[in-house]
């Protein structure tokens, strides 16, 4: 094996080395300039964002635990820029942060590792590394979502996280290694061709599924995410429900549509089941939320719900739509949840209520709100529509008549809460409206960026057919 | 015949409002009338060049004018059936594209003047401009969907200046008025489309228009209701044209659409869209003559007729000299269609044809100078009314004369314009059906009384205490008047019946001297009529209103044409139809929706209890969820 083969791994060398270089740096730079390691991180991703454009090579390593194709360094790059504009939009959070509780640099360090996590995770090749990259992915998180350690609600937050997690992931290693029992190996390309719908082999599958169904918060495996989302700093609530989420629904694509391609006859009902479930409990539990941060956390698992619409089809045109839909939805999410960061950190406020007669204070923020929320719900011409049609237009090319109905059923219901903030903003008047204010550059760029994927990325039809290029081949 | 540079007439005033309209703000005032009248002034350069072209070079071969036509493929709906995008050079559209041209410059030239001070100055201009180029896109189409498109454009140039005073609740109100009344008739006109395409398989107008083609020689081929399907698309489509022409009884929008700034009255409202509908039916001429022996342009021909004489009535009661003239503009699109209604397709045959085109430039000329003309006396005296006008003629030389130069050729006094093609009308008509010839007659002496009712209340008669002295225009605006008048005496010269005819090829035509006798003394007796009733302010025509009584207050009432249209609306389809649909609507449609929300809330209050904050409470859901999935896919699902 030649060295320049391990640069098929130059997304992860390239990010450890960003880790590295922040760890060297917390120990060289002075207290007093503490917070311009913002800038040295931000920077410092930004190359590796950039990086991660050029062309490279597509093979797998270490004898097949690790391996890499088109598809998945689009994904790649599709998380670093949903990290970057993360990092952008907390930036200014951060730099507080740094200054006023000497504390920050961390932040970075765990963000990136579990980002790391999540790079093996999807890169794997075999099981042991997929739990691997499954197990990095979760447990800085955890740390992350109770680093506001003044808040008590922080602390909890972290604490229900990295409980529910060990659950999760103890019950999914336990499938793991039932499937090692039932085939033989933990080698995907080795499994798909042993394994048979025996019920030790069922049952094998569904323990190893409920691990990403935590990860991706299908119901019921979900109870964890409005009170993590509630309690964590707003980034990380941001980034659990765009980067983690998207990573975990990509794997479980792969999985299903490769190595499980077998029991393709059981999964499809029952990811049938959990998509109608998970649509209408996320819906009815987002109709009543006043607080932002838990409207979005019961949306994004609606939102999971309908992305399970793609992940039936078991084909290219599913796959082509989950990616497309989960680019889409980066952007949309990352844009709401900016608005929420930038609103919270400049009044603290984080109630529904509170954004009433936004528009006539703030009206570029309400107006990247609302862009947000139309293509959350759906709405033409925003990118959130092609991303929902196209997702509905697989499920029905199979034949899954009533689950798109039902799942318009659901884009009805949650058009009415999207649209209850929207109305909130711009029809509602209030006396203590949020007065207006600036954001700082970081924020500004953060949010601009988001704006701007969501009108283009819909319109501008040659993206779909990239992905769709891409999605010919998956492992 | 290159006719690829004919492409620029219309985009140049597309450019214009672009600019005009991206930088409406940006553009100081001076400099966008200069932008407009300039950029017109190319394109009027280009049209007649193109006219030149056409009518003396290129056009004519072996004694019959040549249609050329330049077109892409827009969207195709079939193997066969597509919408092309193009353009389309024959004599009507050559002769179209002068017309607009010539208004349409003068217009913008009178605006500089007449708009000046107008805070929305380069507003106006731009939607001038955009008017301009949805016409010549209009009479430059290639198929009725092209043509579809930009008369729809048309409307909504329109419906822009009408309501361009739009502080003014009137102005909204005409504006509104005119553009529900047009697309309402432009329903028909759409149906009319779609059922020519489905039938025939094709929009094209070279097609359709083919005497040997299959469209025209298989119009038996489908019939509706004991006539032939494309009957029913000829009336239909000619409905979207009487819309657009204010033909009876869709003519209600007009006289309110006077409410816009009189250089557009003259330009839409006289000259160029009002004539819209004629040249649908004119381009369409092959079509109505040859299918179902002509059964759709007999309608033409009544309902032109009859509009004719019910306008003229009218026209005799108004006392605003803007509504005047817009039913004067009524009667005589009345007459363009019924020239077209009565005419024939060769030779001398066609020579009613050949009037309505030639009725169609003249008249272009002498009502755009009416309108300009009452729109300089307007702007002197602040009003639109007669009671607040007379003696005029002393303050505005210029105003006066070419005024009466308009209303001699309006009332068909030789040898001015008006006079050569209304005789030769008159001679289809006589030619072709008595009845339809009599109505003529009757409203030529109609018009000559109308028209020198006001041309004497204006200029002659007492003079009345006006705020400030009235002075003559600017030359900015008498400019243009002396050019049209020039043109409403020398226009009738052009022997037209070379060069426009229906088919093409051009005949000699004669003036008809008893017919043409006949019509200049029924018009001399109309204005001898108005001299005596009106040249010095007397009792006699409040005399003669008094004895004609009720007759008078309905024809002044406009026949009570809006109060039947408001009854029908308001009393029978608001009422009777729209009141129960609201209310089913409402009560279930509604209902179940609500209700469903409703549901759909409480259910959710319902739940709320499970998210209950404790972490063992959500593993236990976990493994449940784990078990469940377990039981239900090793258990009971079939594997």
């Amino acid at each position: 094996m030649d060295l320049s083969t391990f640069l098929l791994m130059r997304h992860e060398i390239v990010l450890l080395v960003v880790i590295l270089l922040l760890i060297i740096g917390e120990v060289f730079i002075a207290e007093s300039k503490k917070s311009s390691m913002v800038h040295l991180a931000v920077f410092l991703f930004g190359i590796h964002t950039l990086i991660g454009f050029l062309s490279i090579d597509y093979g797998s390593l270490f004898g097949g635990m690790f391996h890499t194709n088109a598809l998945i360094q689009f994904l790649k790059n599709v998380l670093n820029i949903g990290v970057l504009i993360l990092l952008l939009q907390s930036g200014d959070w951060l730099q507080e942060k740094i200054i006023r509780v000497n504390r920050g640099v961390e932040f970075f360090i765990l963000l990136f590792s579990s980002l790391l996590g999540m790079y093996f995770m999807i890169s794997a090749g075999d099981f042991l590394m997929f739990y691997l990259g499954l197990e990095l992915s979760t447990l800085p998180v955890a740390a992350l979502a109770a680093y506001d350690i003044t808040k008590r609600i922080s602390s909890e937050s972290g604490i229900k996280l990295i409980l529910s997690a060990a659950l999760a992931s103890g019950v999914s290693l336990f499938g793991i290694s039932m499937l090692y029992a039932t085939t033989g190996s933990i080698y995907f390309t080795e499994i798909s061709y042993v394994i048979t719908a025996d019920n030790l082999t069922v049952l094998a599958f569904i323990l190893f599924f409920t691990g990403l169904a935590f990860k991706i918060s299908l119901v019921p495996f979900h109870f964890w995410t409005a009170d993590v989302y509630e309690g964590a700093p707003i980034s990380i609530a941001s980034y659990l429900s765009v980067i983690s989420k998207g990573a975990a629904v990509f794997i479980l694509m792969i999985l299903l549509f490769t190595v499980l391609k077998p029991l393709m006859h059981i999964w499809e009902n029952m990811v049938y089941i959990i998509a109608i479930v998970t649509m209408f409990i996320g819906n009815l539990f987002a109709l009543r939320q006043q607080n932002m941060k838990r409207f979005l956390a019961f949306s994004s698992i609606a939102q999971a719900g309908f992305i399970l619409l793609g992940l039936i089809t078991g084909d290219q045109l599913g796959t082509a739509t989950v990616v497309y839909f989960l680019l889409i939805y980066i952007f949309s999410n990352l844009a709401a949840f900016g608005v929420v960061q930038a609103i919270s950190l400049e009044t603290g406020k984080e109630q529904m209520k509170d954004y009433e007669g936004l528009y006539r204070t703030n009206p570029n923020l309400s107006l990247i709100m609302m862009l947000a929320l139309f293509s959350l719900a759906g709405i033409p011409p925003v990118a959130g529509f092609f991303g929902k049609f196209f997702l509905f237009t697989a499920a029905a090319s199979k034949g899954y008549y009533l689950l798109v109905f039902l799942a318009v059923v659901n884009v009805t219901i949650s058009l009415y809460y999207y649209l209850l903030v929207v109305r909130a903003m711009f029809l509602r008047k209030s006396d203590n409206a949020i007065p207006y204010f600036k954001s700082k550059v970081y924020m500004r760029l953060g949010l601009l960026i988001t704006a701007i994927g969501i009108l283009v990325i819909g319109i501008y039809s040659p993206i779909y057919d990239y992905i769709y290029e891409l999605s010919r081949n998956l492992l | 015949m290159d006719i690829s540079y004919i492409i620029l007439i219309p985009i140049i005033p597309l450019v214009v409002f672009l600019l005009l309209g991206i930088f409406n703000q940006k553009i100081k005032p001076g400099i966008s009338g200069y932008v407009g009248v300039f950029g017109l002034l190319a394109s009027t350069t280009l049209s007649f060049y193109a006219a030149y072209q056409y009518f003396f070079v290129y056009g004519k071969v072996d004694g019959v004018f040549q249609t050329f036509s330049e077109k892409t493929v827009w969207m195709n709906f079939t193997d066969t059936l597509h919408i092309d995008m193009g353009i389309l050079v024959d004599p009507i559209s050559v002769m179209m594209l002068v017309v607009v041209s010539v208004v349409s410059l003068m217009v913008h030239m009178y605006s500089r003047g007449y708009m000046k001070g107008d805070e929305g100055y380069t507003k106006f201009f731009a939607f001038l401009s955009l008017f301009t180029f949805s016409m010549y896109g209009l009479v430059l189409a290639t198929n009725l969907f092209q043509i579809y498109i930009f008369w729809e454009l048309v409307g909504v140039s329109s419906y822009l200046l009408i309501g361009y005073y739009y502080t003014k609740t009137a102005a909204i109100a005409a504006a509104k008025k005119a553009f529900i009344v047009t697309r309402f008739a432009d329903f028909g006109f759409l149906i009319g489309i779609l059922i020519i395409g489905f039938y025939t398989g094709t929009f094209d107008f070279e097609t359709l228009n083919n005497p040997e083609g299959s469209v025209i020689l298989n119009w038996a081929a489908t019939s509706f209701m004991g006539l032939s399907v494309i009957t029913w698309a000829l009336i239909l489509i000619f409905i979207g044209g009487a819309g657009k022409s204010a033909m009876f009884p869709l003519h209600i929008w007009l006289p309110d659409a006077m409410e816009g700034p009189t250089p557009v009255s003259a330009l839409i409202h006289a000259a160029t869209m009002v004539v819209a509908g004629v040249f649908l039916v004119a381009r369409l001429f092959p079509m109505f003559y040859f299918v179902e022996d002509g059964f759709a342009l007999n309608i033409v021909a009544y309902v032109g007729a009859f509009s004719a004489l019910f306008a003229a009535i009218i026209a005799i009661t108004q006392t605003d000299i803007k509504r005047v003239l817009a039913f004067s503009t009524m009667s005589q699109l009345g007459y363009m269609m019924l020239a077209l209604g009565v005419s024939g397709y060769e030779g001398h045959e066609g020579v009613g044809y050949m009037a309505s085109m030639f009725h169609l430039f003249t008249h272009a000329m002498f009502k755009a100078l009416l309108f300009l003309g009452a729109g300089s006396v307007i702007h002197a005296v602040h009003s639109n009314y007669l009671k607040d006008m007379g003696g005029l003629r002393k303050y505005m030389p210029i105003t006066n004369i070419t005024f009466l130069i308009a209303a001699l050729a309006i009332a068909g006094v030789p040898p001015l314009a008006g006079f050569w093609s209304k005789d030769e009308i008159l001679v289809a008509a006589f030619e072709h059906n008595k009845l339809i010839y009599y109505v003529g007659v009757f409203v030529a002496g109609l018009t000559a009384f109308y028209m020198f009712r006001i041309y004497f209340g204006i200029f002659w008669g007492k003079e009345r205490t006006y705020d400030h002295k009235p002075k003559e225009s600017p030359l900015s605006m008498t400019l243009p008047l002396i050019v049209l008048a020039f043109l409403s005496v020398t226009a009738g010269f052009i022997p037209f019946s070379e060069f426009v005819t229906a088919d093409k090829a051009g005949f000699e035509a004669h003036l008809n001297y008893p017919l043409a006798a006949v019509a200049t003394g029924v018009g001399l007796i109309g204005i001898v009529l108005a001299w005596i009733f009106y040249k010095n302010e007397n009792s006699l025509s409040d005399r003669y209103a008094k004895a004609f009584g009720p007759l008078y207050k309905w024809a002044s009432d406009k026949f009570y044409f809006d109060e039947i249209y408001m009854f029908v609306a308001k009393k029978i389809l608001f009422k009777r139809v729209s009141e129960p649909i609201a209310k089913f609507d409402k009560k279930y449609v509604d209902g179940t929706m609500v209700g469903i929300g409703n549901k759909t809330v409480l259910t959710s209050k319902k739940i709320k209890g499970i998210q209950s904050g404790k972490v063992q409470d959500y593993a236990f859901a976990f493994i449940a969820g784990v078990v469940v999935l377990a039981l239900v896919f090793i258990y009971l699902w079939p594997n």
